[in-house]
């Protein structure tokens, strides 16, 4: 090996990483160039319009941005206790002969397609969700988290997905990092009188900042997810805090009707949607890096 | 390590290389690609198969993606030739690199389908009360709307879940072209397109996702074509026609439907809300679209003898799937505007 050869490694690795940030841009610019007629006609009105009529050709995002942020906030409250469980059962809590069984098979979840959870959705959660929604008492459907008719499908179903779909890569992320805990932190706990719990309360803490990482990977996914989430979510443009109303999503509403988009300004006002799940995402990144540098200190 | 990755690379490539020879240099097998609606892609599977086995040289590749992408993709030539339930508007076709034309393949049926366990005869729907329903003035399955025009059934008090598309569709179209001409608040509040801003209801993908979400919810009323209720056990409803009479979704009564508009010479009509006492109301042709003159000759001659196949042999196959065959005057201006096609 010469250094040459070192020089040689070192502009290729360069390159490679360059190609990424040229991707990005390009991304950035190609999705801005095929909105223009979009950002043209509605401008910043479209982060607010609640309209999407195709005939009319008044398109507003709203409803969608809604629908995206909602699901994957509240998949978000379901997926991270019961996905932060399992890292912790499996690392600290659980018989050493079950741990590997156990992570294989939550590992096992992730690589499900998500077309896979999409028709699991509709045959099988989607009704079990519509007889929960009968059984809910009466008093409770008073109240605007549960209003509306029983249809199965809908905001709840949906974030249920989600969640279940999040689980795995949160659990595994966590799972590392609590791994990677030194023993001596535990050890100190136990030695300053700590119960199993607080000993493994202080695990995670030190763990933290990688564990709100992985949170923040779930969310990522979350966002983004199509498929499953077309399937049971109702596929409805209206701003509705029910978990019972059928919403829609950027991703779903991309997808639906991107391949029918005939006219210039429905294609353009697509891609802005894309253009503008490119900008919430980076906006979500960003804020997780910067929540992690916070607890970092 | 370096010489495995040689002798692995030599290897994928020798693999890729002869196959690669096969498709570009033999002119045995003929391939012709197409896109657009997925109203009749049943029988158009049907026919591109038994086609093939026809003529083996000639390979019909066919993408249901939806009517409007089928003119998108026309248009900009990435595929030989389109398929949509909705005719080219005028402007679509200013748009084209060269003249369209239309021709109409099969005759279909889009029809009212519900579900309710309690009621056990066919519900009947005019067009007004449909609008109203798909409008969210109809609420409920006991409302004297219904009611009125079913004097006698058990309607029960359940909700009504409206089921409509969430893509955009020809089948969409179609209804919704009939709900504009029956409706006039439905036309100007919603009026008639591949994709429409829906008042209400809950969107399923595909026919196949609206029958999926219509069998699951109690009390849920969706648009599907015919063959989709037929085969899928799902109940359907009688729908008023112009004339009065309530005409329940059949191949003879679509037959009517066709029969009683004229054919413009450029095959682009809708036969939505016909005149004629046995005609069904929501029924429409279903088009192929391609150029008139291609500047690839041996695929313009393969299209065109397809064309014909199905038009004469083709229509024998329809009523096993449910579509209506052609009427014969129909197929004759047919096959005088193959004639135009340049080959």
């Amino acid at each position: 090996m010469t250094r040459g050869d070192d020089r040689s490694f070192r502009l290729f690795t360069g390159a490679v990483a360059g190609l990424i940030l040229v991707t990005i841009v390009g991304l950035a610019f190609e999705l801005s160039r095929q909105s223009a007629l979009s950002i043209a006609k509605f401008g910043l009105k479209f982060w607010i319009g609640t309209t999407w009529d195709p005939v009319a050709g008044n398109f507003g995002a709203l409803p969608f941005i809604w629908g995206t942020l909602y699901s994957a906030i509240l998949a978000l409250l379901l997926a991270t206790p019961i996905a932060l469980g399992i890292a912790i059962f499996i690392s600290e809590l659980s018989p050493r002969m079950l741990r590997q069984p156990l992570a294989y098979l939550t590992e096992l979840l992730a690589a499900i397609p998500s077309i896979v959870y999409g028709l699991w959705g509709i045959f099988v959660l989607v009704p079990l969700v519509r007889k929960l929604e009968i059984a809910l008492p009466a008093s409770l459907r008073k109240l605007p988290l549960f209003s509306g008719p029983p249809l199965g499908v809908g905001m709840g179903t949906a974030a249920v997905i989600l969640a279940i779909m999040v689980v795995p890569f949160t659990s595994s992320v966590a799972r590392e990092i609590l791994k990677n805990v030194p023993m001596a932190q535990r050890e100190a706990a136990y030695a300053l009188g700590a119960t199993r719990w607080e000993a493994i309360k202080a695990a995670i803490s030190y763990g933290k900042t990688g564990v709100v990482g992985a949170v923040m990977l779930g969310f990522g996914r979350a966002l983004g997810e199509t498929m499953a989430v077309t399937m049971v979510i109702g596929n409805s443009p209206h701003v509705s805090a029910s978990l019972y109303a059928p919403q829609y999503t950027m991703a779903a509403v991309i997808a639906n009707e991107f391949t029918e988009a005939a006219d210039e300004l429905y294609l353009h006002a697509l891609i802005e949607i894309g253009l503008l799940l490119f900008i919430i995402t980076i906006a979500v990144n960003m804020t997780s890096r910067l929540l992690v540098r916070r607890t970092a200190r | 390590m370096k010489r495995t990755a040689v002798l692995f690379l030599a290897a994928a490539l020798f693999a890729c290389g002869p196959k690669e020879q096969q498709t570009t240099t033999s002119s045995a097998t003929l391939t012709i690609n197409g896109a657009g609606a997925t109203f009749p892609n049943p029988i158009y599977s049907k026919w591109f198969d038994d086609y093939r086995k026809a003529h083996p040289n000639v390979q019909v590749n066919y993408q249901a993606i939806g009517s409007g992408g089928g003119i998108k993709q026309l248009t900009a030539q990435t595929v030989f030739f389109g398929a949509s339930d909705m005719p080219m508007t005028d402007a679509q076709l200013k748009a084209a690199p060269g003249p369209i034309l239309h021709f109409p393949t099969v005759l279909g049926a889009v029809v009212p389908s519900y579900n309710l366990a309690e009621v056990k005869e066919p519900l009947k729907f005019s067009g007004a009360l449909l609008a109203d329903i798909y409008l969210g003035k109809v609420k409920k399955w006991n409302d004297p709307a219904i009611a009125k025009l079913n004097p006698g059934a058990a309607l029960p008090a359940t909700d009504i879940t409206v089921v409509h598309r969430s893509e955009g569709s020809g089948t969409t179209f179609i209804w919704c072209d009939f709900l504009s001409k029956t409706s006039p608040e439905f036309k100007q509040k919603v009026g008639a397109g591949t994709a429409v801003q829906w008042p209400a209801g809950v969107g399923g993908k595909g026919n196949d996702g609206v029958s999926g979400l219509v069998k699951q919810t109690p009390g849920a009323i969706g648009y599907i074509e015919l063959i989709y209720a037929l085969q899928n056990k799902i109940s359907f409803g009688a729908v008023q026609n112009k004339a009065g009479t309530f005409v329940t979704a059949s191949l003879d009564s679509v037959t009517a439907a066709a029969a009683g508009v004229t054919m413009p010479d450029d095959f682009r009509v809708s036969i939505t809300d016909p005149d004629g006492k046995d005609a069904y109301p929501i029924s429409s042709f279903t088009w192929m679209l391609f150029y008139q003159n291609p500047t690839d000759k041996q695929r313009a001659k393969a299209m065109a003898d397809f064309m014909k196949w199905a038009l004469t042999d083709g229509q024998k196959e329809t009523q096993a799937l449910s579509y209506a065959p052609l009427p014969q005057a129909v197929v004759d201006k047919e096959m005088q505007q193959l004639q135009k096609v340049s080959s």
